[in-house]
């Protein structure tokens, strides 16, 4: 009974275990505060990038795309399993922006062209419609004037964001018209224009915006109608080309195993081909983690890193356990040797320090985790009040596309922390505590220090 | 005398310690029976080796060489669980500094060998039984009114009798005293031995180590321990 009696009283006792208790809390709390918001925004942005690109993209290989997509779209759309499908074009090209206050330069841009009665079936960009969210299938219609042919734009291109990360456009649609101008290619990746003009330019005029979360999709992409894309890198030229198919499933259907499903569906249609093309040899059926798998990448590289560092920070937390356990016992040397005098065995004293550094794992993790708790419930207040006071933003938000730093707390994440924590205290106090129960009893009883 | 009423017996016991390269020879072939319920007392100068017998008598160190036997058992035979259940329930253990737990009030330092021989559940059990029997030692001892006060609240004496309180509590067969008094003024020591003689009378054998030959006269039996043998 001693072995839990007085691991209670050395803990209310001995003032040195505070600095246990505070050491193992305030790993806890940093651990907890980096992980949440690391985790909260590769989460985001994962979210982010899902919204964007559906649940499974089938794609050709280059700028050029496949041909047969039509016959194919058909095909998905009577499996069960498919919600909706759209096709997309992707290619770059240069455009000029017109507005009432002048013209830019050309830049360039990246280019989708997709068709809005399907697409936003498949994204969940439709409520990010600044002027169309309600009728999202009329997003190319200008507003001033239906017959303009309509374009939306990245609304990074458009306005920049505030502190707040807000954007703030017009009621009403902005007099601003883009200049595109693409090379258009074969399915031989020759110039289809060569004898003539080499490229496309066409003027569209801005009918909404998309605001994907995205930054660098925000800032670089004019979204045209699919069939105007498809003119204008002359893929509409027999047989048809589209660059990608996004496919949203329906609930319940596991990713991964759906792609497995519209890989082998594929794969069956093309051997149903008389003559396929090389293009349509070369099409992948891939996850949306795997289609955005660089800009994914990226993020998980920083979370790992971040992991790591907070690994480094575990190894601290058992050094300064340790070492505080280490003075700890030495102090309790006599002690020891009483206990011993009393009949103790070396097991039993070693389990009574193992549960004092238990008590002071679970007491640092406890205060560590409500600090935590407490300070991510108001991190983006504590972030405002920085901003007001002191001109300082932890994530720049003209810079960086974040709305609010994330503080949802992930219970693995906190249990992982937490059983962590709990394990470096009781490691901690393990090498100490063997050192001193082996001590023999007179030894104890008769030296004040280890 | 008959073999059974021997409880101990110190069988050619010799003990060395090393300072350095110097080899000091603090025991050199002790032997000695003692008797159920004498009160005897080691005496002797200070290095005689009067504290170290009795530390290997309480099976808290180790002879070199010869042995040691509780009721004809060896505790040099003895593995490291039978010495524990020794030390907890066969021997009481009385130090010349008391050696209590500063984080214990007294009830719970009396009690504390009790702690240490039982399992959570054992010591749920018979928890209410020890503490009675705690509070009636303590009582007996003239501690009642201390019981809730911490051993840096007490005089020397009331630790010292806080420190026999808890050596009694799980009955010993053996009580083992280190300088009991040694630490403490004569009029405090005095009461300290009146409470052995007492104990003593009730039965119960006492090996007290002193090197106070007016203190050692209140024992039955005195031993002398001169350079490592009893003279």
């Amino acid at each position: 009974m001693y072995k839990f009696i007085l691991p209670l009283r050395f803990l209310l006792k001995r003032r040195i275990t505070y600095l246990a208790v505070v050491a193992v809390a305030l790993c806890v709390f940093v651990a907890l505060v980096v992980m949440t918001v690391l985790s909260g925004l590769t989460a985001q942005f994962k979210q982010k990038a899902h919204n964007f690109a559906g649940d499974c993209i089938v794609s050709g290989k280059s700028l050029l795309g496949f041909d047969g997509y039509e016959s194919f779209i058909d095909i998905l759309r009577q499996q069960p399993y498919v919600r909706s499908v759209t096709p997309v074009i992707r290619t770059s090209a240069l455009a000029k922006a017109h507005t009432p206050v002048g013209e830019t330069n050309e830049v360039p841009r990246e280019i989708i062209g997709l068709d809005p009665n399907t697409f936003f079936n498949v994204t969940g960009l439709a409520t990010s419609l600044s002027w169309h969210s309600r009728d999202p299938e009329n997003a190319f219609v200008v507003q001033y004037d239906p017959q303009l042919p309509g374009c939306m734009s990245g609304i990074g291109i458009l306005v920049d964001r505030d502190e707040q990360g807000e954007y703030h456009l017009p009621r009403q649609t902005p007099l601003v018209s883009f200049e595109v101008t693409v090379l258009p290619l074969t399915a031989r990746g020759s110039p289809a224009k060569a004898a003539t003009d080499l490229v496309n330019t066409k003027t569209f005029w801005l009918s909404d915006t998309v605001n994907s979360g995205l930054a660098r999709v925000d800032w670089s992409t004019i979204y045209l109608p699919f069939d105007q894309a498809q003119v204008l890198c002359g893929m509409n030229l027999q047989p048809r080309r589209t660059t990608a198919l996004h496919i949203r499933f329906g609930e319940g259907v596991e990713t991964e195993a759906g792609c497995g499903h519209v890989a082998k569906l594929w794969s069956n249609y093309l051997s149903q081909q008389a003559s396929p093309s090389d293009l349509m040899r070369q099409v992948r059926v891939q996850s949306w983690r795997l289609y955005q798998r660089e800009m994914i990448a990226a993020v998980e590289t920083e979370q790992r890193m971040m992991s790591v560092i907070i690994a480094l920070l575990g190894v601290i937390t058992v050094f300064i356990v340790f070492v505080v356990f280490y003075m700890i016992v030495s102090h309790k040397s006599k002690d020891i040797g009483i206990l011993k005098s009393l009949g103790a065995s070396a097991v039993d004293v070693t389990t009574m320090f193992l549960n004092f550094g238990l008590l002071v794992g679970a007491l640092g993790s406890a205060l560590g985790a409500i600090a935590g708790w407490q300070f991510l419930v108001h991190i983006n207040d504590l972030e405002a009040l920085m901003l007001r006071w002191f001109h300082f933003q932890l994530w720049n938000r003209r810079l960086y596309a974040i709305n609010e730093i994330p503080n949802s707390i992930y219970g693995e994440v906190l249990l992982a922390i937490v059983a962590s924590a709990i394990l470096a205290s009781v490691l901690g106090a393990l090498a100490p505590s063997i050192r001193g129960a082996r001590k023999p009893p007179m030894q104890s009883l008769t030296v004040n220090r280890l | 005398m008959a073999d059974n009423d021997i409880i101990l017996k110190v069988c050619d016991v010799s003990k060395a310690y090393k300072m350095g390269a110097t080899r000091i020879e603090v025991l050199k072939g002790v032997n000695m029976a003692v008797v159920r319920g004498q009160f005897i007392a080691a005496t002797g100068a200070s290095g005689s080796g009067k504290s170290t017998l009795l530390h290997i008598l309480g099976a808290l160190d180790t002879p070199d060489s010869g042995h040691v036997e509780f009721e004809g058992n060896n505790l040099a035979a003895a593995g490291n669980a039978r010495l524990n259940h020794y030390r907890n329930k066969s021997v009481g253990f009385v130090f010349q500094f008391y050696h209590l737990l500063d984080e214990l009030n007294v009830v719970e330092n009396t009690m504390l060998p009790a702690m240490t021989g039982t399992s959570v559940f054992g010591w749920l059990a018979v928890r209410r039984s020890i503490r009675k029997r705690a509070v009636e030692l303590l009582d007996r001892l003239g501690l009642a009114s201390r019981l809730a006060h911490r051993p840096w609240q007490l005089s020397g004496g009331e630790r010292q009798r806080v420190a026999i309180a808890r050596a009694l509590i799980n009955k010993p067969s053996l009580l083992l005293a280190d300088e009991p008094t040694g630490n403490l003024d004569s009029e405090t020591g005095n009461g300290i031995l009146t409470v052995f003689d007492e104990l003593n009378r009730a039965g119960q054998t006492i090996i007290m180590v002193t090197h106070d030959n007016r203190i050692a006269k209140r024992a039955k039996k005195t031993v002398q321990l001169s350079d490592g043998r009893i003279v």
